[in-house]
């Protein structure tokens, strides 16, 4: 473990030295440079993701018998049957008949946590984010693990169940809806080609291409923040930075939303756990 | 054998819900929006109380019927508060750091701390900061390209204050407005971009 912070800090250094460099000029041409370095960098990163080593842990929490039950997750239906976890994370979010609802893998995590294993879902849900310098939770764990198993495949979120297709329509919905003292919504940002805040490109949800990139590419582990982050918790902070009111963890919002992302996205490849900034 | 296998296919597609999917109203989505936000530090759900605008240009893909574009920007040009003093400028190197900071309103950010612009997040401004974003467009120059002019600066103030005077669906906060600036803020700001010593307009 101590390796790898090491090694992640010798790369926040590399990623200052680059950018020192590049602000100590000023001309566009500098510019260029700068988000060539930008690349160059994620590409280094790319050879030793962190998130390799959640993915063990994750693995090993997916296949110990825990909680007041004794059991473990191996038999959690998320999509593809009982104990089916290859693939299955690219046709997620999906409706599942014994809930009777539209669930996302972080949902559907907590629903056999609870059932299998008898955990109490509020405590699951009190603090589903690691805090900065805090060891990553059990859910960012196993989420990465099970996002792992679907690396390479088709993402295909379903829409043939009424109730599939209604989170669709609501998270489009949500999509465009502009609200709070900033008036954004999430378009505002991700309804444009070719948008950047600072240096930071935002993918255009409205075009195949980039949806794809960025769906396929969360779970990914943040070298900013040292943590692997889910996709819940993107949307998360994507409406902390909207200036709107908090989402509530894998609530059916939420899951409307990834649903509408989901699907924009469909035919792209996973690639995750990835890693960014 | 092929029909009765089509008709159990037709059949299967219509319990699966295909023939009979009536979309969510937007009241019933609202609903489900509503309940899944909670309080959290100064962002309180009250948020997502729309108003008439947000709604219009939400519904509209930011593009509403001329007769209630050209109402919404009137409304909003009305209630646009300019300097009582008449004073237009203040310091553009505290403008420089307004245009830099990102934080206010947040859930993160605490109650009563002062707000900063994010000018950069969207524009670029000076020559000096490469790391600036691109969903508005560059005000490099701003002023020299335009001139200092009352008029130039009675419209900026008015951009600032409430952006949705000039363009109803505009993507920009309203720093005036909205409360996100104060009035000496905006006048630093107004600075960076209509002093002709600041260096947006070298």
């Amino acid at each position: 473990m101590r390796a790898t912070s090491n090694r992640a800090g010798r790369r926040h250094l590399a990623l200052a030295a680059a950018l020192a460099l590049a602000t100590a000029g000023a001309a566009a041409q500098e510019k260029d440079r700068t988000i060539e370095e930008i690349e160059r960098y994620r590409q280094m990163l790319q050879e030793g993701n962190p998130a390799e080593l959640l993915v063990v842990r994750g693995e090993e929490l997916w296949k110990a018998r825990r909680g007041p039950k004794n059991a473990s997750l191996e038999q959690c239906d998320i999509g593809l049957g009982p104990g089916v976890v290859k693939g299955a994370y690219a046709q997620l979010p999906r409706y599942f008949a014994d809930v009777d609802q539209v669930m996302d893998f972080e949902a559907r995590l907590v629903h056999c946590m609870v059932t299998l294993q008898g955990f109490e879902r509020a405590a699951l849900v009190k603090s589903p984010f690691s805090g900065a310098g805090q060891r990553q939770t059990e859910i960012e764990s196993i989420t990465t693990y099970v996002v792992e198993q679907s690396r390479g495949a088709t993402i295909a979120v379903p829409q043939n169940h009424p109730k599939e297709k209604a989170a669709h329509d609501r998270g489009r919905q949500l999509f465009y809806m502009r609200a709070g003292p900033y008036d954004f919504a999430c378009s505002t940002c991700h309804g444009v080609d070719d948008q950047r805040i600072r240096l930071q490109d935002l993918p255009n949800f409205e075009k195949p291409a980039p949806a794809q990139r960025a769906f396929a590419t969360w779970p990914a582990y943040r070298v900013s923040q040292g943590a692997l982050r889910t996709m819940q918790w993107r949307i998360n902070d994507c409406f902390r930075q909207q200036r709107w009111p908090e989402p509530i963890f894998i609530s059916q919002g939420t899951i409307d939303l990834i649903t509408f992302l989901g699907v924009k996205a469909a035919g792209g490849k996973m690639d995750s756990p990835a890693i960014k900034r | 054998m092929k029909k009765t296998l089509v008709l159990t296919a037709a059949t299967a597609a219509v319990l699966a819900g295909c023939a009979t999917y009536t979309p969510p109203t937007k009241e019933e989505t609202m609903a489900v929006i509503r309940s899944s936000f909670q309080d959290r530090g100064i962002a309180k759900v009250d948020r997502l109380n729309q108003t008439e605008l947000q709604k219009v240009c939400s519904e509209t893909g930011n593009d509403p019927p001329k007769e209630v574009r050209e109402r919404l920007e009137k409304q909003a040009l009305a209630a646009v508060k300019f300097p009582a003093d008449g004073k237009w400028l203040g310091d553009h190197t505290l403008g420089e750091r307004i245009a830099q900071t990102g934080v206010g309103l947040q859930w993160s950010d605490q109650p009563g701390a002062s707000a900063g612009g994010n000018c950069y997040a969207c524009h670029q401004l000076t020559k000096a900061e490469i790391s600036y974003g691109n969903i508005g467009p560059s005000l490099y120059n701003y002023g020299k390209l335009r001139g200092y002019s009352d008029d130039i600066k009675r419209y900026t103030w008015a951009k600032i204050w409430n952006t949705h005077a000039y363009n109803a669906c505009s993507s920009m906060p309203r720093f005036g407005d909205a409360g996100i600036l104060t009035e000496e803020q905006i006048r630093n700001v107004m600075a960076l971009l209509l002093d002709p010593k600041s260096p947006v307009n070298q």
